[in-house]
């Protein structure tokens, strides 16, 4: 709850501090706010008695929320570093895209803690507005304004269904908030109501689905992926996904366990699906910036699997999963989509060749972007190693042998694409003209520390292995 | 903690050599992979006073899922331990005869794949395992890639694919394993990964039957067993000399290591309804690639297929389950490492003379390099298996433990020794003998630094040979406690 009063006032207090129009006091400023964010959610782990509800249980603070809320600000804070092209580039208004990234993460932490459902709409909303207007905050380039018009179309959509889909499981339920859901559903009084319930359910997971760029729903991450600003697309890939798992695993456990017989079915479709089109279409591209954003739909499919062996809990080995996963996810992706946006704009190309020879003019972008590969792909000493076989175990568990031997394979074809870049960085040689890509001190910290974190993760992963 | 230092003193090592500097860089990796094989030395003596519990540590890894960072030497692990630890620094010193880019970077990758293998050598917790054969596999991959010939880019995904998505069915299988296993003791999670709990697994025949290959899938691409072996020529031949080495000389043992501990003893139902379908391919394979090796005229890529043709030979020993079979795979274990490291040294010799692998291009070279051509010869007849040497102590035995299984397999799978005497006899006459080439009035014998890397091979070859006794009861119990459980 603090974390989000502090996000507020904070981000209106950046909006103030805009007329300085200067990264020096804004980036610092910005990081130092969202460590003490951080610093005062960690503080409410385990030590209060009960979990905390506010505004008459719509919100709840529990170890869950503390949990995936410390993601969604680690995340941000090692991402900011890499917000210095906006000043040089003369973009006037940086000190709203702080302010409005703060704001979205106070919508990513309500979806991480709704109790109601009419909270995570309101959570859904908040983040989403402020991810169209980043998007296109590109003015003048028109992928960027192509990305923002079609995030903003379909995502307007999808809520307008999210919606429709939470009014109808209030009609067949006559509650919204989770803990009375369950047992409104298993209730002898509402069987008539089956169908009503049943179509309820399917467009809120075909909602969130969306958000969370999980198959069939996923068509507009690559192209909205591409066009966005690098910086923002990180964003977008990390913490949206994160908050819209958080949100998706506490709706199916807390919410809608006693519904599983009808919405297993069709995650493990969806699983199964997001795999596919996710890993087959990364494996197709030839710019690594797409490569990466189809890449970031078969992380969905991975996370799927997680939903799937839930088996209606909070806690457990899925949720841990999950959680463990978003976290090495997260890291590991902000590494490469940093090191990409370092590379792609000093020599303004973003496909595979761009990295070429980056092995030999930047050692550590290229041994960050190598962990990162490596952990996206989910080779052991990495913390996507990890991240994988907590999911898969969880689900072989659960008996769904099928789903697990098909992530397995899919996992294959992902090494595939995720060798490209490390290929072009250390076996092939560099341009004629290939120069030191600039990189600045804090920079230069924080992908060192990305790299150190995926491999702390890889190699020690007992400590945050059994949180949940 | 012997052990623990063991297996992470390769990696401080590699690390440090980031800081250093040229003469500073080589004195580093080289001390500190001859501290290593010390180290081994060491560990030896107390194996022998103390016995195997002195080498175990058990700690907590992943509590929340039962994994536990579980480390062991017992007589098998031990002698593997041993060959890596005594072919690294020489790998090292080979790799100082040639200027590679970026020399800091190689050796660090060298030494970072020692701590891999040594882990899968040590590892007694499956994940444990699974971890190190992956660990093992990204320096090497660089290696071979970034320092390797043209077509390196290609030819080095498809090894890295390869193996990959061998050690992944492994990987299932162990998962399935896992999950069947019930909690260790004083062990909060509900299952565990130790050895001890996949050995008193009660799995039925037909569980056994598709784990065989989810496991063995590894193992086979690694060794490599035919018809998984298609990465392994280009490989061995694009790749530089010492990353050759390391693939030849002791990665290829992980397989055959892997197929005694983590294999035989889990499913011995699955062994003995496949086995003899394994002994099969593996005496394809040894046909195969001898009568491959007769037709080639690149020197590295002949040894590539010589090693395939012997390694199917090991893979018939294990599968025979015999206690001479076994044996003889621990021997020809350690022979083939010291050989087959000798082969590819003088090859990589002669290359940095003549600049060519070419063997039409060669010819007539003895009488200016005596020396070379001694060394040459003692490694190739070891390689044939000629008595005295350590080739034939191994060959001998896992000859014997196929024709105890079945003398027909037996006798095709002793060609192997005329066949590769056929091929290397007739490259060394081509190559060292043979009319004079335009190398031969100018070629130059082996340096006092050469002969330290050959030296040692030559003496081991003759150790191997002359008492494989003190390396035989080394691995005795090991090997008899295998076929114990085999049996069960």
């Amino acid at each position: 709850m603090i974390s989000i009063i502090l996000l507020s006032v904070f981000g209106i207090l950046n909006l103030f501090l805009g007329f300085l129009r200067s990264n020096k006091v804004l980036l610092p400023g910005a990081m130092l706010l969202l460590l003490a964010v951080l610093g005062a959610n960690l503080a409410d782990w385990s030590v209060l008695p009960a979990p905390q509800s506010y505004f008459n249980n719509m919100l709840v603070v529990d170890n869950y929320t503390v949990a995936f809320t410390g993601i969604v600000l680690l995340t941000t804070i090692v991402l900011l570093p890499f917000s210095r092209s906006y000043v040089l580039a003369g973009e006037a208004n940086l000190a709203e895209y702080y302010a409005l990234l703060l704001f979205s993460l106070v919508g990513a932490i309500m979806m991480v803690g709704y109790d109601h459902l009419l909270m995570l709409f309101v959570g859904i909303e908040i983040l989403s507005v402020c991810m169209y207007v980043l998007a296109g905050s590109r003015k003048r380039d028109s992928r960027s304004n192509e990305a923002a018009l079609k995030y903003f179309l379909m995502g307007a959509f999808a809520t307008g269904i999210l919606l429709f889909g939470i009014a109808l499981l209030y009609g067949a339920t006559g509650t919204f908030v989770l803990s009375q859901l369950a047992a409104a559903i298993a209730a002898p009084a509402n069987v008539s109501l089956a169908p009503m319930l049943y179509i309820g359910i399917l467009l809120m997971i075909i909602g969130i689905g969306f958000k969370v760029s999980a198959a069939p729903f996923h068509f507009w991450t690559p192209d909205v992926y591409e066009g966005t600003p690098t910086f923002f697309t990180a964003f977008m890939s990390t913490v949206v996904k994160t908050a819209g798992f958080a949100a998706f695993l506490k709706l199916l456990a807390v919410a809608l366990p006693t519904a599983q017989g009808f919405w297993l079915p069709t995650i493990q479709a969806m699983c199964a699906l997001t795999l596919l089109l996710g890993n087959v279409g990364a494996a197709a591209q030839t710019s690594a910036k797409r490569m990466l954003a189809y890449s970031s739909v078969s992380h969905a499919g991975y996370l799927l699997i997680g939903l799937v062996a839930s088996q209606g809990r909070l806690t457990g080995p899925a949720a841990n999963g999950i959680f463990f996963y978003s976290l090495a996810y997260s890291i590991a992706t902000i590494a490469a989509f940093g090191v990409l946006k370092l590379v792609a704009e000093h020599r303004q190309r973003d496909d595979y060749a761009g990295l070429n020879g980056l092995g030999k003019t930047n050692p550590l972008l290229a041994f960050t972007m190598t962990v990162a590969m490596l952990s996206l792909a989910g080779i052991p000493l990495t913390g996507g190693f990890f991240g994988k076989f907590f999911l898969l175990a969880a689900a072989a568990e659960q008996h769904n042998i099928g789903l697990v031997v098909f992530a397995v394979v899919m996992s294959m074809v992902g090494l595939y694409y995720y060798l490209r870049p490390l290929i072009a960085m250390y076996l092939r040689p560099a341009e004629e003209d290939a120069t030191l890509v600039p990189v600045d001190g804090i920079q230069t910290a924080t992908l060192a520390l990305l790299a150190l974190l995926t491999l702390v993760l890889g190699i020690a992963p007992g400590f945050l292995s059994g949180l949940l | 903690m012997l052990t623990a230092v063991l297996l992470f003193l390769p990696l401080a090592a590699a690390v440090l050599l980031y800081f250093t500097k040229g003469a500073a860089t080589r004195a580093l990796a080289l001390g500190a992979a001859l501290l290593e094989f010390g180290l081994a030395a060491y560990a030896a003596f107390a194996y022998q006073a103390h016995g195997s519990e002195f080498f175990n540590l058990n700690y907590a890894w992943i509590p929340s899922a039962g994994l536990n960072f579980h480390i062991g030497l017992d007589g098998l692990s031990l002698l593997l331990v041993l060959l890596t630890t005594f072919l690294v620094p020489l790998i090292l010193l080979a790799a100082f005869k040639r200027d590679y880019d970026n020399p800091a970077a190689f050796y660090a990758l060298v030494l970072f794949m020692q701590t891999g293998l040594l882990g899968v050598f040590v590892s007694l917790d499956a994940f444990l395992f699974y971890f190190f054969w992956e660990v093992a596999l990204i320096p090497i991959y660089f290696l071979a890639g970034a320092w390797g010939g043209e077509r390196r880019i290609a030819i080095t995904l498809k090894f890295f694919l390869y193996t990959v998505v061998g050690s992944l069915f492994m990987l299932a299988g162990f998962v399935y394993l896992y999950l069947q296993t019930g909690p260790a003791a004083n062990s909060l999670a509900a299952h565990s990964a130790d050895l001890a709990a996949f050995y008193g697994l009660k799995l039925s025949a037909s569980e056994q039957s598709w784990l065989f290959w989810l496991i063995f899938a590894a193992f086979a691409v690694k060794m490599p067993i035919f018809p998984f072996h298609t990465w392994q020529p280009d490989t061995y031949t694009e790749s530089p000399a010492p990353a050759t080495m390391l693939l030849s000389g002791i990665m290829l043992k992980m397989g055959v290591y892997g197929t005694m501990r983590w294999l035989l003893p889990i499913v011995p139902l699955g062994t003995s309804q496949w086995g003899k379908l394994v002994i099969i391919l593996a005496i394809i394979g040894i046909i195969y690639g001898a009568v491959i090796a007769i037709r080639q005229r690149d020197l590295k890529r002949l040894i590539a297929y010589s090693s395939l043709s012997h390694v199917g030979l090991m893979g018939a020993g294990v599968f025979s389950l015999t206690q001479i079979g076994l044996q003889g795979a621990v021997i020809q274990m350690l022979a083939h490492g010291v050989n087959v490291v000798g082969m590819f040294f003088v090859a990589d010799a002669l290359e940095r003379r003549t600049g060519t692998r070419y063997i039409p291009d060669l010819g007539g070279l003895t009488r200016r390099t005596p020396v070379l051509s001694v060394c040459f010869l003692v490694m190739l007849l070891s390689t044939v298996a000629l008595p005295l040497t350590g080739g034939f102590v191994g060959e001998f035995l896992l000859l014997g433990g196929v024709y105890q299984y079945n003398a027909w397999a037996g006798a095709i799978a002793g060609l192997t020794i005329i066949f590769s005497a056929v091929y290397l006899l007739r490259m060394f006459q081509r190559v060292m003998l043979g009319p004079d080439s335009t190398f031969s009035t100018t070629i130059t014998d082996l340096t006092g630094g050469e002969l330290l890397v050959l030296g040692p091979l030559i003496a081991l070859v003759f150790w191997l040979g002359l008492f494989p006794n003190t390396f035989l009861q080394l691995s005795e119990p090991a090997v008899t406690s295998i076929l114990a459980l085999v049996g069960r």
